[in-house]
C-alpha cells in the first residue's frame, strides 16, 4: 500500500508533501524556541530576585574579624591579663590536597610534635568550612624565616600573627583573675543564651573562671566583619567591605596584686584562703586560695599531664577555697554573737558571768578551753580571752531563731554575690535549715542542745572565708554593708567611660553605734592583750581581730593535742581582723587548713598583710608559726 | 588586473550563501566574545577558538564549492568508514571517564562518532535519492537499519549526546523522505510503551541525570551541581545581564564546563534576557534560512539532506539550551558556534557548507 502510493504520486505532489513537512518542522522549531524563551523569561525575569540572591550567597562570604580582648589590670594599673601577638603556622584544609604529606613536609622545617598533630586533628573535626587552623603556635623568628623561604612548597599553609592571652603574674591571683580557654559545647550554650552567637563567630577562646569568665561579654568586644568574594573553590578573591571590630572593655580590679602576691607567699606551703576587703567599698584587695595554679597552662588547651597533676593533687589547687570552701568559723563567730546579744537586748556590755570552765545543759557538759574557767567574764573580756562558757550561755538565752535572724542579716549562710562564679552558700543553721537539709523526721527536729555550740561557731555553722571577710568588713564599717567585688570599674573601649561596680551599699544594718563600739573595742583588745597579741606586737598601727579554731573532727571530750593528731585532721586555724582600728582600710579573714590554733598560724599572716598594705613593709619570709597558747 | 581581481572575487563568493554566512559570522563573533569571557580567568582560549573558526570557515567554503552530485558520492564511503571506525572503537577504543569514545592513531586520538553526524544523513539521503522513483516500505525499513547500527554503537560507548544528534539527523532524513504519519505515530506510541523498558537500559549516570533534572537539589554537590549553578547564572543575569566579563558565577568559577557545553550560562549571565533573545533569534534565522533552502532544493537528495542538516542544527540548540536552563537532562551537546572546540565547529561548518552548496547549485541541476 505504501509502495503503491509512492509510485502513483507525481513529483509535484511529492514536492508539495515535502514542503508541507518543512513548514511543519518550521512550526515545531518555532514552538520549541518559544518554550526556551519562556523558560529563560521565567528564570531571568520572574525568578530573577531569587537567583540573584543565590548568586550573591555563592560569592560573598562573611569573614569574622576577632576583636582584641580587654585587658585586666589591678588597682594600681599593673597588668594581670594582656594579649600578645605571636606567629602561628596555619593550614587551610580546603586548599590542601594531602594533609598528612603537607604536615610531614612542614615537620622537616619546623618542629611539629605529636600533640600538635593531635590538636590539629581535633580542630579539623570541629572546624567550619574555610577556616585556617593552627598546626603550631608561637613560632620563633627563626622558624618563621625558615618557613618563609620554603613557602612556595606549601600552598594553603601560611604564617599568621594571632593574639594570645597571657597572664604576666602567672599563678598569683589565678583564682580571682581566672583564665580563658577554647570554647566547648557548654560554652556555646552560654553564648547562645546570651544571644552572642553572631558575635562569637571566629572567636575560639572564652573565659572559664574568675573575672575572665564573669565579665566575658565585657572583655570580648564586638566582632568585626569582612565581606570577602570567594570563588567556587572557597578561595578569597578580594575584599568587598570591612567593618572594624571593637576592642573589648578593660577591667580595673580592686585587687592589689602585690598584696595578693605577698599574702600567697605568707601561706608558705600551707593550704588555705584569705580574703582582704576594703570596708568602705567592699572592693576585694586580695583573694587568696592556696595552693594556686598557673592560668597560662590552660590557654591553648591544657596538656593532659598538667591537667592530671592539677586535678589529682590532694591539695586541690583548682578549688577556690575563699569562695567554695565552707568551714566552721570557730571563735571568730564570737564578736558577731556579742553584737547580736547587744542588738537584741539579751546582754548589756557590763553584764558578767562567773565562768566555772564549763556549761551543763541537758546532761551534757560543754567545756571551755581553759580548765577552771576565766573567772568573772563580761562581754569585753569574753571576746578578748575567747571565753566559750559566756557564749554557751548566750546562745542558750538567745535561741537559735534570733541567732539565725541576726547572722543572716550579716550575710552568713548565703552567697555574697561576689563577681566570680562558683561561690558556696555555706550553712547558717536554723530549725528551717534542718528541715530542708534532712529527710527523716527524727533528723529534722532541732534540739536545744544544738544551739549551745552554735554560740562558739561550731556545730552546724559552716561559712566561706569571703562571708567571714564581708561580715568583718561590715563591723569595721559600722553596719554599712557592701557586696564584695573584684572589679572596681569597667573602662569602655570606645568612649573611655568608666562604669563603677557596686558603688552603693548592699544594705545598712540599723545597729546602735555604741553597741558596735563595744565589739570594736573588744576586738582591739584581742590584738593588744588577747589571743593574737603576740602576732601584733610592735605594729605601728592599732588593729582589731579575733582568732578562731575550727574543729575538723570531734575529740569527744578528750584533750586536743595538735602534735598527736595527723596533719589532715588537725583543726583549721582562723583569724578575722581589720586595721587601722580608728579608720579601717582593710578587713581580712584568714583560714589555714589544718593550721591548728588561729593565733598560731592565721594571725601572723594577717599581720603581714596589714604591714604591707598599711606600711608598705614586706615580710622577710613566709609567716612562721608562733608558739602561742590559747585560742 | 582589476578584472582579474573581480573574477577572483566572483569565484570566491559564487558558491557562498550571503544570509547563511552573515548569520554564521554573527554567531561566531558572539561565540568568540563569550569564550573569551569564559576562559579569561584560566588561560584564554580566544586565539585557539579563532583558529578553529578560521578552519571552520575554510571548510565551509570548500564544501560549498562541491556540487550536490559530488557530495552524494561521499555518502557511502564516509558512512562505511564511520561505522568501521565505530566498531574499532567498540573493541579497541580508549576508555576515558568510563566511556569508550576515542580511537588512538598513535600520534593523535579521534572521535569517529563525530563523522557520523554528517555521514548518516549523507548516506540516507543518497539511499532515498537512489530509490526515489519507487520508494517502498522496505526502503524505509532499510534506512532505519542503516541509522540504527551507528546509533546503537554510539549509544553503547556511551555517548548519549552524540547518539541523539546522529539519531535525530538520520530520523529527519527519513521523515523528510516521506515516512508515513501512521508509522511515525505508531513509533511514538511504541516508544512511549517502551519507555519503562528503556529506563532499565540506561546507564546509572544517565538515569541520575534525568532524576536530577526533576529535582536538582536532590544531589546539590553531585550531578545536580551543574544544573543548579547554571540556572543560578542564567536567573541572576536578569533582563540585561551583568555585563561582559562581569558574571560572578562565571568568573568565580561556579559554572562547570563553562567554555564548552555550559557556555550558554556564561552568555546568559552576562547578557541577560535581551542577549538571549538576540541569540535565539540568530539561531531561528539560521534555521529558517536552512528550511528555505531545503524547500527550494531541486533534488530529493538535496531536499532531505538540507532539511536534516537544518533540523540537526535546531536539535543542537534546543538540547543544549534546554539542558543548561534546566528543562532537559544533562547530555554532552555543544552550542553551535558558541561552545569552544574545533571538532564540533568543523562538523557544523561542513553542514552549513552543504546547505550553501545545495542552494548555490540548485539552478544547475534543474532540468
Amino acid at each position: 500500500m505504501l509502495a503503491r502510493q509512492s509510485q502513483l504520486v507525481a513529483p509535484d505532489r511529492e514536492l508539495e508533501r515535502f514542503r508541507f513537512r518543512v513548514s511543519l518542522a518550521g512550526f515545531a522549531v518555532f514552538a520549541a524556541f518559544a518554550l526556551l524563551a519562556a523558560r529563560l523569561f521565567h528564570l531571568q525575569v520572574v525568578q530573577h530576585d531569587y537567583y540573584s540572591t543565590r548568586a550573591e550567597d555563592n560569592r560573598i562570604s562573611l569573614v569574622p574579624i576577632v576583636p582584641n580582648r580587654g585587658v585586666i589590670v589591678d588597682r594600681n594599673g599593673i597588668v594581670l591579663a594582656r594579649n600578645y601577638s605571636a606567629f602561628t603556622l596555619e593550614i587551610t584544609p580546603s586548599r590542601v590536597d594531602d594533609l598528612d604529606a603537607t604536615i610531614d613536609g612542614l615537620g622537616k622545617l619546623i618542629e611539629i610534635l605529636p600533640k600538635d598533630r593531635k590538636r590539629f586533628r581535633r580542630l579539623l573535626e570541629e572546624s567550619k568550612t574555610f577556616e585556617s587552623l593552627p598546626i603550631r603556635s608561637r613560632l620563633s623568628e627563626e622558624e618563621v624565616a625558615r618557613f618563609a623561604a620554603n613557602r612556595y612548597l606549601f600552598p594553603g599553609v601560611e604564617v599568621k600573627a594571632r593574639l594570645f592571652r597571657h597572664y604576666p603574674e602567672g599563678s598569683v591571683g589565678a583564682h580571682a583573675i581566672g583564665y580563658i580557654s577554647r570554647i566547648n559545647r557548654r560554652d556555646l550554650e552560654v553564648i547562645e543564651d546570651n544571644e552572642q552567637t553572631n558575635n562569637y563567630k571566629g572567636t575560639d577562646h572564652i573565659g572559664k573562671s574568675g573575672v575572665e569568665q564573669k565579665y566575658e561579654f565585657q572583655l570580648h568586644g564586638e566582632t568585626g566583619y569582612e565581606q570577602v568574594e570567594i570563588d567556587a573553590g572557597g578561595r578569597a578573591v578580594r575584599s568587598l567591605s570591612r567593618s572594624a571590630p571593637v576592642q573589648g572593655n578593660n577591667l580595673t580590679l580592686t585587687l592589689d596584686i602585690r598584696l595578693q602576691e605577698m599574702a600567697e607567699k605568707a601561706f608558705g606551703d600551707r593550704r588555705g584562703a584569705l580574703v582582704a576587703i576594703e570596708p568602705a567599698t567592699g572592693g576585694i584587695l586580695a583573694l587568696v586560695s592556696v595552693p594556686t595554679f598557673d592560668p597560662n597552662l590552660f590557654i591553648d588547651g591544657i596538656r593532659s599531664d598538667d591537667w592530671d597533676q592539677l586535678n589529682n593533687s590532694p591539695d586541690k589547687p583548682l578549688l577556690n577555697r575563699a569562695l567554695n570552701g565552707a568551714y566552721p568559723p570557730g571563735s571568730t563567730f564570737k564578736p558577731f554573737m556579742a553584737l547580736a546579744a547587744l542588738e537584741t537586748g539579751k546582754r548589756t556590755p557590763g553584764q558578767a558571768i562567773a565562768d566555772p570552765g564549763f556549761f551543763n545543759f541537758g546532761g551534757h557538759q560543754f567545756r571551755d578551753d581553759k580548765k577552771g574557767g576565766h573567772g568573772m567574764v563580761d562581754m569585753h573580756k569574753s571576746i578578748v580571752v575567747s571565753c566559750d562558757t559566756y557564749y554557751y550561755l548566750l546562745a542558750n538565752d538567745m535561741g537559735i531563731d534570733a541567732i539565725a535572724r541576726f547572722m543572716g542579716q550579716l550575710g552568713f549562710g548565703q552567697r555574697t554575690g561576689v563577681d566570680i562564679e562558683g561561690e558556696s552558700p555555706g550553712v547558717l543553721p536554723s530549725p528551717e535549715w534542718k528541715k530542708r537539709r534532712f529527710r527523716r523526721p527524727e533528723q529534722q527536729k532541732w534540739f536545744a542542745g544544738e544551739t549551745i555550740s552554735i554560740g562558739i561557731g561550731q556545730g552546724y555553722n559552716s561559712y566561706t572565708p569571703i562571708q567571714l571577710a564581708q561580715a568583718t568588713a561590715t563591723i569595721a564599717n559600722n553596719g554599712i554593708m557592701y557586696r564584695p567585688h573584684l572589679v572596681k570599674y569597667i573602662t569602655d573601649s570606645r568612649t573611655g567611660e568608666k562604669t563603677m561596680i557596686e558603688p552603693e551599699p548592699l544594705r545598712v544594718l540599723p545597729w546602735k553605734r555604741q553597741n558596735v563600739e563595744v565589739i570594736k573595742r573588744a576586738m582591739v583588745g584581742v590584738n593588744i592583750a588577747g589571743t593574737s597579741a603576740r602576732a601584733f606586737a610592735g605594729a605601728g598601727y592599732t588593729s582589731a581581730g579575733k582568732t578562731g579554731t575550727a574543729q575538723v573532727f570531734s575529740l569527744k571530750g578528750a584533750d586536743y593535742k595538735a602534735s598527736r593528731v595527723k596533719k589532715e585532721l588537725r583543726d583549721h586555724a582562723l583569724f578575722i581582723a581589720y586595721a587601722p582600728a580608728e579608720q579601717p582600710k582593710i578587713a581580712v579573714a584568714v583560714l589555714v587548713e589544718n593550721g591548728g590554733f588561729g593565733a598560731q598560724s592565721a594571725a601572723p599572716i594577717a599581720r603581714m598583710v596589714f604591714d604591707y598594705y598599711l606600711l608598705g613593709k614586706l615580710p622577710k619570709g613566709a609567716a612562721r608559726e608562733d608558739d602561742v597558747e590559747g585560742d | 588586473m582589476s578584472q582579474l581581481l573581480q573574477r577572483a572575487w566572483v569565484r570566491l563568493v559564487a558558491r557562498v550563501d550571503g544570509p547563511l554566512l552573515l548569520l554564521t559570522l554573527a554567531l561566531m563573533a558572539t561565540g568568540l566574545a563569550t569564550v573569551y569571557s569564559a576562559t579569561a580567568d584560566s588561560g584564554s582560549r580566544l586565539l585557539a577558538q579563532a583558529l578553529n573558526m578560521s578552519v571552520g570557515v575554510a571548510v565551509m567554503w570548500t564544501v560549498a564549492q562541491l556540487p550536490p552530485q559530488k557530495l552524494m558520492r561521499f555518502g557511502v564511503p564516509l558512512y562505511l568508514a564511520g561505522v568501521v571506525l565505530l566498531i574499532l572503537v567498540f573493541f579497541f577504543g580508549i576508555k576515558v571517564n568510563g566511556a569508550r569514545r576515542w580511537l588512538s592513531l598513535g600520534f593523535t586520538r579521534i572521535q569517529p562518532a563525530e563523522v557520523l553526524k554528517i555521514a548518516v544523513p549523507l548516506m540516507l539521503a543518497w539511499y532515498f535519492h537512489k530509490h526515489e522513483a519507487a520508494l517502498k516500505a522496505r526502503h524505509y525499513a532499510v534506512a532505519c537499519l542503516l541509522l540504527l547500527l551507528p546509533f546503537a554503537l554510539i549509544a553503547k560507548q556511551p555517548d548519549l549526546g552524540t547518539a541523539i544528534l546522529v539519531g535525530a539527523a538520520g530520523f529527519y532524513v527519513i521523515f523528510f523522505a516521506g515516512l508515513p504519519w501512521r508509522v511515525i505515530f505508531g513509533l511514538l506510541a511504541a516508544g512511549a510503551a517502551a519507555a519503562p523498558f528503556a529506563w532499565t537500559m540506561l546507564h546509572d549516570y544517565q538515569r541520575k541525570r534525568i532524576l536530577t533534572l526533576i529535582d536538582p537539589s536532590s544531589d546539590p554537590l553531585g550531578a545536580g551541581y551543574h544544573i543548579i549553578q547554571s540556572t543560578i547564572a542564567i536567573g541572576s543575569g536578569g533582563s540585561f545581564g551583568k555585563g561582559w566579563l562581569e558574571g560572578t558565577q562565571t568568573h568565580l568559577e561556579f559554572i562547570p564546563e563553562r567554555h564548552t557545553d555550559f557556555i550558554f550560562a556564561v552568555y546568559a549571565e552576562e547578557r541577560g534576557l535581551l542577549g538571549n533573545t538576540v541569540l535565539l533569534l540568530l539561531y531561528l534565522l539560521l534555521i529558517g534560512r536552512g528550511l528555505m533552502i531545503a524547500a527550494n532544493a531541486s533534488t530529493l537528495f538535496a531536499r532531505v539532506l538540507a532539511g536534516s542538516i537544518t533540523l540537526s542544527l535546531f536539535t543542537y540548540v534546543f538540547v543544549n539550551v534546554g539542558m543548561v536552563s534546566g528543562i532537559l537532562p544533562v547530555v554532552g551537546v555543544p552550542l553551535p558556534y558558541m561552545s569552544y572546540g574545533g571538532t564540533a565547529l568543523v562538523t557544523l561548518s561542513v553542514g552549513i557548507g552543504i546547505l550553501m552548496s545545495i542552494h548555490t547549485h540548485r539552478m544547475l541541476v534543474r532540468p
